[in-house]
């Protein structure tokens, strides 16, 4: 397959990921959309990766995926920070983050 | 070959992200995306990228997605559904304004003149993505990074315990001193020391129900319906003074 294939499909799951974090309300599926998104970054560097040859590309995937285990982990534990303290799961209730 | 193969799995690459997008329930947002990491790493293996596919499996759809499942099963709940007309009309934008963005997208993509991008890609050889490829350039060109990398681990993994801990957060209330009198004494000995500070066992439970309580009298404003709030502040202030 032509590599434009690949990055037409990246730009699709990454719209359909922004559109997740616009329109959901629940920080755990905001996370998964900020994951969608991460992921077909990931796809683009690895096709563009095939496209020249060399390994650079996939390098720079790797560190993606573990930037974005970290962000997972801490949002995880915002998130249930925020339940044991018995607030509102929902991002339109959490306007302030302190205290 | 490679055309189908490419085609069954962009359709279960777009199939799971709508997924994530479109249901309810956090749990079945999960399983979708655990569709859409395994098609994407069969996307990753029809681009010859073997490591990062393998990697992709163990590390996403294995332990990432596992704690994604731990932490809805522990937080819980579906999404209350959106009634009010102000959410429906953020909505429109928002298709709207992805469907921008696609085009954006695929303008500075496919329109950027390259000739490679018709192209299956460059000539590789035999060994190319495998973990010896990627292992040489880890270790070798690219070892700053990585080391970098297991240092944001490392701290990542330390905010994680700071954050979900039972005491919420850093700073909020003195820690308990454990002296190393009070690991070889037995409780309840009768010392001079238990006559100062109160009994041992009063300051194990006690203090931590206390402490907590005092937080949350101090951000009482905001959740007043916690059973833990009934006490009266009188009897805090009184232990205080009678266990000093």
């Amino acid at each position: 397959m032509a590599i434009e294939w690949y990055l037409a499909l990246s730009a699709l799951i990454f719209v359909i990921g922004a559109g997740g974090v616009l329109t959901r309300r629940n920080p755990l599926v905001i996370l998964l959309c900020v994951e969608l998104m991460l992921n077909a970054g990931n796809l683009a560097l690895v096709a563009f990766n095939r496209m020249h040859g060399g390994g650079d590309g996939q390098i720079f995937a790797l560190m993606v995926m573990v930037v974005a285990a970290c962000e997972v982990v801490i949002g995880l534990g915002i998130i249930v920070a925020l339940y044991r303290r018995h607030l509102p799961i929902d991002v339109d209730e959490m306007r302030e983050l302190q205290g | 070959m490679a055309e189908v193969l490419f085609f069954l799995a962009a359709i279960g690459v777009v199939g799971g992200a709508i997924g994530v997008v479109v249901l309810r329930n956090p749990f079945y947002t999960v399983l979708a995306l655990v569709v859409h990491l395994l098609s994407l790493a069969a996307l990753f293996l029809t681009l010859r990228a073997e490591f990062i596919a393998a990697a992709q499996v163990v590390v996403y759809a294995g332990a990432v997605m596992v704690l994604y499942v731990f932490v809805v099963a522990y937080v819980g709940g579906g999404e209350a559904a959106t009634g009010s007309g102000q959410a429906s009309e953020l909505r429109v934008l928002a298709v709207l304004f992805a469907g921008a963005l696609f085009v954006c997208l695929c303008i500075a993509t496919l329109g950027s003149g390259l000739q490679a991008l018709g192209t299956e890609g460059a000539e590789v050889g035999a060994g190319y993505g495998t973990p010896q490829q990627i292992g040489d350039l880890l270790l070798g060109r690219f070892l700053l990074p990585f080391e970098l990398a297991s240092y944001l681990l490392l701290l990542a993994a330390v905010g994680a315990v700071v954050l979900a801990s039972r005491r919420r957060g850093v700073g909020e209330g003195a820690e308990p001193v454990i002296s190393v009198a009070q690991l070889l004494r037995p409780r309840g000995t009768g010392t001079m020391a238990e006559a100062v500070s109160g009994l041992p066992a009063a300051q194990a439970t006690g203090d931590r129900d206390e402490r907590e309580a005092r937080e949350r009298g101090d951000q009482g404003k905001e959740r007043d319906d916690d059973a833990d709030d009934d006490r009266p502040r009188v009897d805090h202030g009184a232990s205080d003074r009678g266990g000093s």
